[in-house]
């Protein structure tokens, strides 16, 4: 992050020529130049992955792939089974997933003592790294399995699992942020502290924690293994019904992917387009006052 | 991204109760919050437990031939975990291989080289890289970059090197080698930004004493900054290599599912990750789903020790980072 | 300790939900119980009732393209009926209905005594017949002139090879001995087999195929819905492999024949036990089904049916069931089921050949229909 300025050339160098070796300044020239190249090639993925989910996508999108479900052999039909089951299950699953997630945090930052915040923030820490397909197993054990029914709740129940454990660290650093003179103040003032938590503390971090969210958000709208033992997959469209099986727009994609026939091909561009474009607009902005600050 | 120093409760070691007493709402409030705290906990402990106790099953009659088993069999009732071992390892392995330069490289020219003009839209890019969803990923690389491979890099390699076995071909774009590749793509956001906070946390006193004594800017990066952050770094790459042992969709729809060992890096293969996806949902209740259920116990296990150490690489450089996403 | 876990909660949430349902072993119905009691005098066929009733079904990939169309189909002539089929493999379907989380399950593989002993206690399962398949063998060669290659034949031992791995390109001679016509076009590309990576009813059929007509594939792998392949990529479902197939030049692999016209690859023409080379049709198949009727077993479980007898019968003809409970534990779904079958095995018998599966031999079609009759509820039959 700090740029520093390479040695100055002082005097003495300057009339007796290079204060550094000839090969030297090349292997400097070339390792540079190696590491923006570097740099390039990992934004060229990026932008090829970007460039044939838009260009695939853009000609698969038609009011079809928004309105209608799934047609037998692909002929016309869309992704709206999709479209309204990650619609209802993601949200569901924040809604799961945030209280548990910014309170939880607000333990561990607020109240907790050395050892629990350790073991919590471990925990935390912990359950982030677990691939997502184990936790579809788990929930599958508990609330597939006993009820005998693939069913949305559970695909829900899956994804907040997944979401609450980013959402508890992100909100534990934002609250960390916040200045101990505005706790101290408050409570000053007699405010007690569970009001001092919510009035004063989250209030000051809240930007910290919506992004954390909203990026908790975006993954789960992009997962899919863990939908694929719990909520199944349904061709019907299934509205409210959270015991009964639901489909998703990456189970969408994922089973498209792989048809033979290319007019299904297509649906899973229009939907990788979608997809990416909830999953992008999201990511951008919330990142983007960030980096607005940073360059600015 | 950021690094922040560890944390101990506000206002003392009793926190925000201090010294004072507690009223009954407060009481409440802290009670409430903990037992969600503690339900993350909870979580993790009822998934250990869980898969252990379903594991059991399949070890009790394997035992620690299961994970040493070649035979994937599921009609003739013999499990062996090694194929899949053997298909995760290879496929992360190439990825961290293969990310490994290009990532550390980039973190550099992002944290030393780089006008803040340059580096930030950068750092915004590889970060969007972060944000695709594994499945467009493999959606991508089912159409894109398998049938890329097959015909420019795997046909060169195996033009070049096909006499060593481990780069035989022929090459079909869909194998070990198009999952390596994709997981290459996947981790670089991890490896580049977590590699950056670490370099940038590496004391300027540094960098000025090694221009001071007259390095070039590349020395002074290799010779100063990289050894100071280089348990950092490594940390960095350990938590990359986690992350695409855990990876499943993209890896599921371009490694070929096969469950075979792979002789070369162009056979088809399959990941522990993937080997679940394919066939959970119709696995026989029973011995069947004991041994994927144990597949996924191995693979946890790996991960989590690969995350713990990876942690206390980088926290001993850096301090406590946590990952947005 | 209270412990206000999330499973508590979400437990609690869930038994909530399925209290909703009848609370047995069946999934839950959406709606009001039939109007049409079980075993009054109502209609000669079997109707579904009024009410808003959903089925869920799971299982073969194999007659999927199917069973879309059935269910478009009597979805618009019963609006209030909505079915839910994922095709997940015969190993699924079979592992669904066995722990009843879904209402039908599907599998081209008759279930094994085995997979018999597992199922619940003092339940029985019905194996009801609808269609009838051909396995293809479908292939992506580009020829040396560019073009897709077209009209390959091969024989057993040709096939046999090739999915053992010991004919490894398009050109080797048993292959041009049989293809006369083409050998000169054949090309030299490596072959790539695609096989399925889940449990499949289709591999059954083929690797039956396999295990009848080679000495070293019956010593070395055997049949099965899941066996252990010597070489090549596998793929999930018939959609996964002929999509594999599709993708990659000088691929091979085994499909029902519609997904071979749906995916626009040639699909081979295979040497049968009359020495004449055969096409994958419904016709081919219909004349092999034909020529085993009378030892056509009381279960209804048929084993793929290999090589039969007859100058055009197709050598890899496989039946396909849909597995139910004799004893529904929900009469409204029971009674839906029941006329689904029925339509299916009636008026869906005509939809197959337009899209490349075979219509029940009428013996056959006669004795699945006398089936529907030993479905119950609560007792007594739903279709007496």
């Amino acid at each position: 992050m700090t740029a520093i300025a390479g040695p100055p050339r002082s005097i003495a160098a300057r009339l007796t020529g290079s204060t550094v070796g000839r090969r030297r300044t090349i292997v400097d020239r070339v390792m540079r130049g190696l590491a923006l190249a570097a740099a390039i090639i990992c934004v060229i993925p990026l932008g090829a992955v970007l460039a044939f989910v838009i260009g695939n996508g853009i000609s698969a999108l038609n009011i079809d792939l928004l309105t209608k479900p799934p047609k037998a052999l692909g002929l016309g039909g869309g992704a709206l089974n999709a479209i309204l089951g990650s619609l209802q299950m993601v949200p569901l699953a924040a809604l799961l997933a945030v209280p548990i997630g910014v309170l939880g945090a607000v333990y561990v930052a607020e109240f907790g003592n050395r050892r629990s915040a350790r073991i919590i923030r471990f925990s935390a820490d912990v359950l982030v790294g677990v691939p997502s397909i184990i936790i579809g197993i788990f929930v599958f054990t508990f609330l597939v399995l006993p009820f005998k029914q693939f069913n949305a709740f559970a695909g829900s129940v899956a994804l907040a699992v997944i979401m609450v454990p980013v959402i508890m660290r992100t909100t534990e650093e934002s609250l960390h942020i916040v200045p101990n003179s505005l706790r101290e103040a408050s409570l000053a003032l007699g405010v007690p502290v569970w009001r001092t938590v919510f009035s004063v503390v989250i209030r000051t971090g809240l930007s910290g924690i919506l992004t954390g969210t909203m990026l908790a958000f975006a993954r789960a709208m992009g997962e899919t293994a863990p939908l694929l033992f719990t909520a199944l997959g349904s061709r019907l469209i299934n509205v409210g019904n959270f015991a009964k099986p639901m489909d998703a727009l990456p189970v969408f994609i994922y089973v498209n992917a792989r048809q033979p026939n290319e007019l299904l091909n297509q649906q899973a561009w229009g939907a990788a387009f979608l997809l990416l474009a909830i999953v992008l607009i999201i990511n951008v902005a919330v990142r983007a006052r960030s980096w607005g600050r940073q360059i600015g | 991204m950021s690094a922040v120093p560890t944390p101990t409760p506000p206002l003392g070691p009793r926190g925000l109760l201090g010294g004072s007493g507690s009223r009954l709402p407060d009481l409440v409030f802290r009670g409430g919050t903990g037992v969600f705290a503690w339900v993350v906990v909870a979580i993790l402990g009822l998934l250990l437990i869980l898969l252990v106790l379903n594991s059991r099953q399949v070890f009790g009659q394997f035992g620690l031939s299961f994970v040493t088993g070649t035979d994937w069999d599921p009609v003739a009732g013999m499990y062996g975990a090694l194929p899949f071992i053997i298909g995760t390892v290879a496929s992360s392995l190439i990825a961290i291989l293969l990310a490994a330069p290009i990532g550390i490289l980039t973190a550099v020219f992002l944290a030393e080289l780089a006008s803040r003009r340059v580096a930030v839209p950068l750092t915004f890019a590889i970060e969007l890289l972060a944000a695709i969803p594994s499945v467009v990923y493999g959606l991508w690389g089912v159409f894109v970059l398998g049938p890329v491979l097959k015909a420019t890099v795997e046909a060169w390699l195996v033009g070049t090197l096909g006499w060593l076995p481990i780069f035989a071909g022929p090459p079909f774009g869909i194998g070990l080698f198009a999952a390596g590749v994709i997981l290459t793509l996947m981790i670089l956001p991890t490896v580049i930004s977590i590699s950056r906070d670490v370099i940038s946390s590496v004391p300027n006193h540094q960098r000025e004493a090694m221009l001071a004594l007259g390095a070039t800017r590349w020395e002074m990066i290799t010779r100063a900054v990289l050894p100071f952050a280089r348990s950092g770094i490594v940390g960095a790459l350990i938590l990359g290599l986690g992350r695409a042992l855990g990876e499943t969709m993209a890896v599921t729809m371009v490694i070929g599912n096969s469950q075979r060992i792979p002789q070369s890096i162009f056979d088809p293969s399959q990941t522990i990750a993937s080997q679940i996806a394919t066939t959970f949902n119709e696995a026989g209740v029973g011995l069947q789903t004991s041994a994927l259920i144990a597949l996924g116990l191995i693979l946890l296990v790996i991960t989590m020790t690969l995350n713990v150490i990876a942690r206390l690489l980088v926290w001993r450089v850096a301090g406590p980072v946590t990952e947005a996403a | 300790m209270n412990i206000l876990s999330k499973r508590a909660v979400g437990l609690a949430l869930a038994a909530i939900l399925a209290g909703c349902s009848s609370g047995g072993a069946s999934p839950t119905a959406q709606g009001t119980p039939g109007t049409t009691p079980a075993g009054s005098a109502g209609p000669s066929t079997p109707v579904p009732p009024t009410g808003d009733v959903t089925l869920q079904g799971a299982g073969a990939t194999f007659p999927a393209l199917l069973y879309q169309v059935w269910i478009e189909k009597f979805s618009e002539a019963y609006p209030n009926v909505a079915i839910n089929y994922q095709a997940i493999g015969s190993g699924g379907g079979i592992k669904g209905i066995t722990q009843q989380t879904v209402d039908f399950g599907a599998s081209d593989a008759a279930m094994k005594d085995t997979e018999i002993a597992a199922l619940p206690a003092g339940t029985k399962i019905l194996h009801i017949p609808t269609a009838l398949g051909a396995v293809v063998v479908i292939y992506n060669i580009k020829g040396k002139d560019g073009n897709a290659i077209k009209g390959l034949k091969l024989d057993a031992a040709n096939i046999a090879g090739i999915f053992l791995g010991t004919i490894t390109t398009w050109s080797d001679p048993t292959i041009a001995a049989n293809n006369p016509d083409i050998a000169a076009n054949l090309p030299d590309t490596a072959i790539l087999t695609v096989h399925r990576a889940d449990s499949s009813g289709t591999t059954n059929a083929f690797t039956s195929y396999l295990d009848a007509v080679s000495p070293d594939w019956h010593t070395s792998v055997g049949a099965g819905k899941e066996v252990k392949w010597p070489v090549g990529n596998g793929a999930p479902g018939n959609d996964g492999v002929s999509g594999s197939v599709k993708q990659t030049d000088g691929a091979v692999g085994y499909v029902e024949l519609q997904y071979a016209v749906v995916s626009g690859l040639g699909s081979a023409q295979v040497k049968n036990a009359a020495g004449k080379f055969v096409a994958g049709s419904s016709a081919g198949v219909t004349s092999a089904a034909n020529s085993v009727l009378a030892s056509f077993p009381a279960d209804f479980r048929q084993a793929p049916i290999i090589n039969a007898a007859g100058d055009d019968a197709y050598p890899i003809a496989s039946y396909t069931y849909i597995l139910a409970y004799v004893d529904q534990t929900d009469a409204t779904q029971g009674q839906t089921l029941v006329a689904f079958l029925y339509w299916a095995l009636t008026d869906g018998q005509k939809e197959e050949k337009a899209i490349g599966y075979a219509p029940l031999p009428d013996s056959i079609d006669q004795k699945a229909i006398e089936e529907l009759h030993q479905i119950t509820t609560g007792g007594s039959p739903i279709w007496p």
